[in-house]
């Protein structure tokens, strides 16, 4: 065999391994029961899913329980199925939490009460969308 | 009045730099195909076409800057990414905040490269001007801002913002013109921001260089002359998109706060393989130069990076990565146009590549395992996995998207965790390509069997084993990998700076960028390793108290509650969190924001008191950036102040909230790196039930935890603010209240006038307190005083250390070094052969 076999083969061997350890170690979107069912199955995988946050009737958000030392904090998570879920963040609470109107939790489920999020990504109103003008020019 | 003048100036100039692109392509189109005879007035035409389309492309630049410096905040772009307390430096980055500016940016690096390369090539200038010129129509075409029946070609910076919004205020008003503009996101007004984006988009512009020679070099059958005007370009591109992604880094680093400078986020990815490439195809062109071989591997990897940045843009600028990422970026809904840009040039290249393929010379003999070509193959190969291994998974929401545009259904995300998925392949990748790099550069400069090659490495190895033993014994490196990593990087290091010192023993400085380079490769990893491999949290809770007495305990808690002058132990150090401070104009040290008071116009405070010799109590003062607080963070060790730190917040209602910069300690040999997490909000306390004590003067008692001595109180003749009539009286209380070692005078003033009581009760921030006077009981000797509380000020601080820091911006500048030098030798070899009418 020629060198330039040898090393062919080698790479398409590293490209093979990239692949395989890209789809194993992606993550996945999921929803709440989605997510409780793969947990029971005791598949332990950080998973995405993504949802809003828990509003009251006038729109205020609600379930929001920042831990006494205030470096963690608990909050209730609506998926896109409806599900409501607690969810534990083990960081301070990030100041335009409040206002995002979409919430990406990392993580996975600790138990039925409470699912771990290990990262939060939030989406904020875009100021591109905005169209109080008038509050912000007067 | 709305000035509309500035704005269709604009546009005019898009639309004219738009079609003069189109008309210089079609002019260097003719020039390439005119005979002899014709050929010098094509010329002639097809540069005044391509001046033309400059000159616009400058003053569309102009146009927008125009806006967003006079304030102009009828423009929807002035509006959202400007405001008037915006110092000039920061109204540049306004200028790159939006998209379209970011667009415009691009393009006019392009026309300065053009211009340069119109001047500096005879023969390739039809060839790689018609490139050019079609890049540039479609970078234009970003900002055209056209509307043609559902079809919307751009997203023009000059639209008004009374178009781009459907505020209820312009039915009433058409002409209304808002006071103020949004501004600018406040991480963006760093200095690193000025310069980063215009440094990042020439790297961007100039990875065209490389592809249009290439282009030109197919199209003219002349397959291997153009590598020779490329290459000085290619490195060039390299090393300025190499600066770009440092600068990101670096502004990662003093600005945002996750803790470091590389994220392997998509944005910095998308930019990060590109580079790579480019890399590569650097090497391979060298390798072609000297011997002849990896023609077709250096044309295959200039047109890759040159269709990767193009990926890039797509992948960051059309939405599609969603919420993938931590960077915000809305789509534009340029998305399609974004995607044909990408497409159009790749089938063109892949085309008339494909077409040449054949006929592209190639050597048929085997490459030795000890030749140079062999093992720059082998680094061109390594660089390559490394790039596939990140565009990967990076491109997964691009694959959700894929797949659900024919219908499908996918929930792929990226890895949970993005550092330890990338870093576990990055890291081997890195190491490999160090060990390259130092075999490599002995086979580069002399001829090597097995008896020389072992003769030229076993003193590199055995001076970067005994130096790599001591770094790790003094260091205490334990782990195995990263040990690897020391040695590699070390072998690296020693290996290049022995070849280094034999060129520039044997010849000139000029031919040492290679080593440079390699010498700046091996400090960056044993930088990253040292930084972010033992990246230590110091601010982790010792208190010993625990707070919930869950499950939630075992977390790592790495943020740590700093209550107003409490000492809190972290590690080796004593820290206390002192108040917050401002920047004021002309004072070189923070102020304490407690003496400023807002006068209510943008940036401007009333002094409540003298600070040293820098104002008075009652002066005006000038703030930099009211919206800042920096916290006074004192760091104590044996009881003696040793510094203090103080990172930044800024409550920006318009940004969404609370946006942080860290701040750091920097050692020669680490960084102490610090950032708030979150503060207290004391702009509407929500004060507890009142409490009311009756206390005599030289008596001392408690307000909630404080010891607090009353020491008496004083008539008054005057108060500021009020005017005292005949017959008023004007009561002062001094208390003295004790928090830790710090020591507030509350003084609370009571008013009678015609037997009505008034109350001048005083708040203080920082203790949570509000305290009146409430009555005075004269016969019993006794002050009624009522107070509410809300709660102490407080900061939530991580404070991680990271060693070693300083390894990886040395070797960052020193790698950016060996290429500047190595563009200066590759772009003197072309002037000489250009010179003797040899292209």
């Amino acid at each position: 065999m020629k060198k330039g076999h040898i090393i062919g083969l080698g790479i398409i061997a590293i490209a093979i391994v990239i692949i395989m350890t890209s789809i194993g170690d992606a993550s996945s979107y999921e929803s709440f029961s989605t997510a409780w069912e793969m947990k029971q199955d005791g598949e332990d995988k950080a998973i995405h899913v993504v949802g809003q946050l828990k509003k009251d009737t006038s729109g205020e958000v609600t379930g929001l329980e920042i831990n006494d030392d205030k470096t963690s904090f608990t909050f209730m998570l609506v998926d896109n199925e409806g599900t409501e879920q607690k969810v534990y963040y083990n960081e301070p609470v990030p100041a335009d939490f409040q206002r995002s109107e979409q919430v990406v939790v990392i993580g996975s489920y600790r138990d039925k009460e409470i699912f771990v999020a290990d990262k939060i990504l939030m989406k904020c109103p875009s100021k591109y969308q905005e169209t109080d003008v008038q509050a912000a020019g007067m | 009045m709305i000035n509309t003048l500035v704005g269709n100036f604009g546009h005019l100039m898009t639309i004219l730099a738009f079609v003069s692109a189109l008309v210089t392509a079609y002019a260097y189109f003719q020039y390439f195909q005119a005979n002899e005879i014709e050929k010098a007035s094509w010329r002639r035409f097809s540069r005044i076409s391509f001046y033309i389309h400059a000159v616009s492309t400058a003053l569309i630049a102009a146009s927008l800057f125009e806006i967003i410096y006079n304030h102009r905040y009828e423009y929807f772009y002035a509006y959202s990414h400007s405001s008037k307390a915006l110092p000039v430096h920061y109204m540049i980055s306004s200028f790159w905040e939006g998209q379209e500016g970011a667009f415009i940016l691009w393009a006019f690096w392009n026309v300065v490269l053009g211009v340069i390369l119109i001047h500096s090539n005879k023969f390739w200038e039809g060839p790689v001007m018609i490139v050019f010129s079609l890049v540039q129509a479609f970078l234009v075409s970003m900002i055209l801002g056209v509307v043609i029946g559902d079809l919307k070609i751009g997203s023009s910076p000059f639209i008004l913002l009374r178009d781009a919004t459907q505020a209820p205020i312009f039915q009433m008003n058409p002409d209304f013109i808002p006071e103020d503009g949004t501004g600018l996101n406040p991480l963006l007004q760093n200095i690193w921001m000025v310069i980063h984006p215009p440094t990042l988009f020439l790297g961007y512009a100039s990875t065209l260089i490389p592809f249009a020679f290439l282009i030109g070099g197919l199209v003219t059958k002349r397959y291997s002359e153009w590598i020779r005007p490329a290459l000085p370009w290619a490195i060039f591109s390299a090393m300025i998109l190499g600066m770009g992604i440092i600068m990101g880094a670096y502004w990662a680093y003093v600005t945002l706060n996750f803790g470091g400078y590389w994220n392997w986020d998509p944005v910095e990815n998308a930019v990060y393989v590109p580079w790579l490439i480019m890399v590569a195809a650097i090497h391979t062109m060298i390798t072609f130069k000297k011997s002849a071989t990896a023609l077709k591997t250096s044309i295959v990897l200039v047109i890759l990076s040159f269709i990767l940045v193009l990926y890039a843009t797509f992948l960051v600028r059309s939405g599609v990565l969603g919420d993938a990422s931590v960077h915000s970026f809305t789509d534009l809904g340029l998305s399609g146009q974004l995607l044909i840009y990408m497409l159009f040039f790749l089938v063109i290249a892949v085309f008339l590549a494909a077409r040449a393929w054949k006929h592209i010379p190639t050597s048929e003999k085997e490459a030795s395992v000890y030749s140079r070509e062999f093992w720059i193959f082998l680094g061109a190969v390594t660089l390559g996995l490394m790039s596939f291994q990140v565009i990967l998974p990076t491109s997964i929401p691009a694959w959700n998207a894929l797949v659900e545009s024919f219908g499908g259904i996918s929930n792929m995300a990226p890895p949970a965790d993005q550092i330890e998925f990338y870093t576990k392949f990055q890291l081997w990748f890195a190491v490999t390509i160090a060990l390259l790099t130092a075999v490599g550069q002995f086979f580069w400069w002399q001829k090597m069997d097995k008896k020389a090659l072992k003769e030229a490495l076993v003193t590199p190895y055995i001076v970067s084993v005994l130096l790599s033993a001591g770094v790790i014994v003094l260091a205490k490196v334990y782990d195995w990998k990263y040990i690897i990593i020391v040695l590699a990087g070390m072998f690296t290091i020693v290996a290049n700076s022995v070849i280094l010192a034999r060129i520039l023993k044997k010849s000139t400085f000029k031919l040492a960028g290679g080593s440079l380079a390699h010498i700046g490769l091996g400090m960056i990893l044993i930088g990253i390793m040292f930084s972010s491999g033992y990246s230590d949290v110091i601010s982790i809770n010792m208190s010993g108290l625990t707070y919930s007495n869950s499950w939630e305990d075992e977390m790592n808690k790495e943020h740590v509650l700093l209550w107003i002058n409490k000492p809190t132990q972290m590690k080796d150090y004593t820290v206390v969190y002192r108040g917050r401070q401002k920047k004021v104009v002309g004072v070189p040290e923070y102020v304490p924001a407690k003496i400023l008071e807002s006068t209510g116009n943008v940036n401007e405070a009333l002094a409540l008191e003298d600070f040293k010799d820098y104002f008075k109590k009652g002066d005006k003062v000038n703030l930099v950036l009211e919206e800042n607080d920096y916290f006074k963070i004192d760091y104590f060790q044996n009881e003696a102040l040793k510094f203090s730190l103080a990172p930044m917040s800024q409550f920006n209602e318009s940004m969404g909230g609370l946006i942080s910069s860290p701040d750091s300690k920097i050692y020669l040999n680490k960084d102490l790196y610090t950032y708030v997490a979150a503060m207290n909000d004391y702009s509407d306390p929500d004060w507890k039930e009142d409490e009311v004590y009756e206390v005599s003067p030289g008596e001392q008692f408690h307000i909630a935890d404080f010891v607090t001595y009353f020491d008496g109180a004083e008539v008054l003749k005057e108060i500021d603010g009020y005017q005292l009539q005949e017959g008023d009286v004007a009561v002062k209380a001094k208390l003295r209240v004790l928090d830790y070692d710090v020591e507030k005078p509350l003084e609370p003033t009571f008013i009678i006038r015609n037997n009505q009581i008034g109350k001048l009760p005083i708040i203080d921030t920082e203790l949570g307190l509000k305290v009146s006077l409430e009555n005075i009981l004269p016969e019993q000797n006794k002050f009624v005083f009522k107070v509410n509380q809300y709660q102490k000020d407080y900061v939530v601080m991580k404070a991680i250390v990271k060693p070693y820091i300083n390894v990886l911006w040395i070797g960052t500048i020193i790698m950016l070094m060996g290429f500047t030098v190595a563009i200066f030798r590759r772009f003197d070899e072309f002037v000489k052969m250009r010179d003797k009418g040899m292209e």
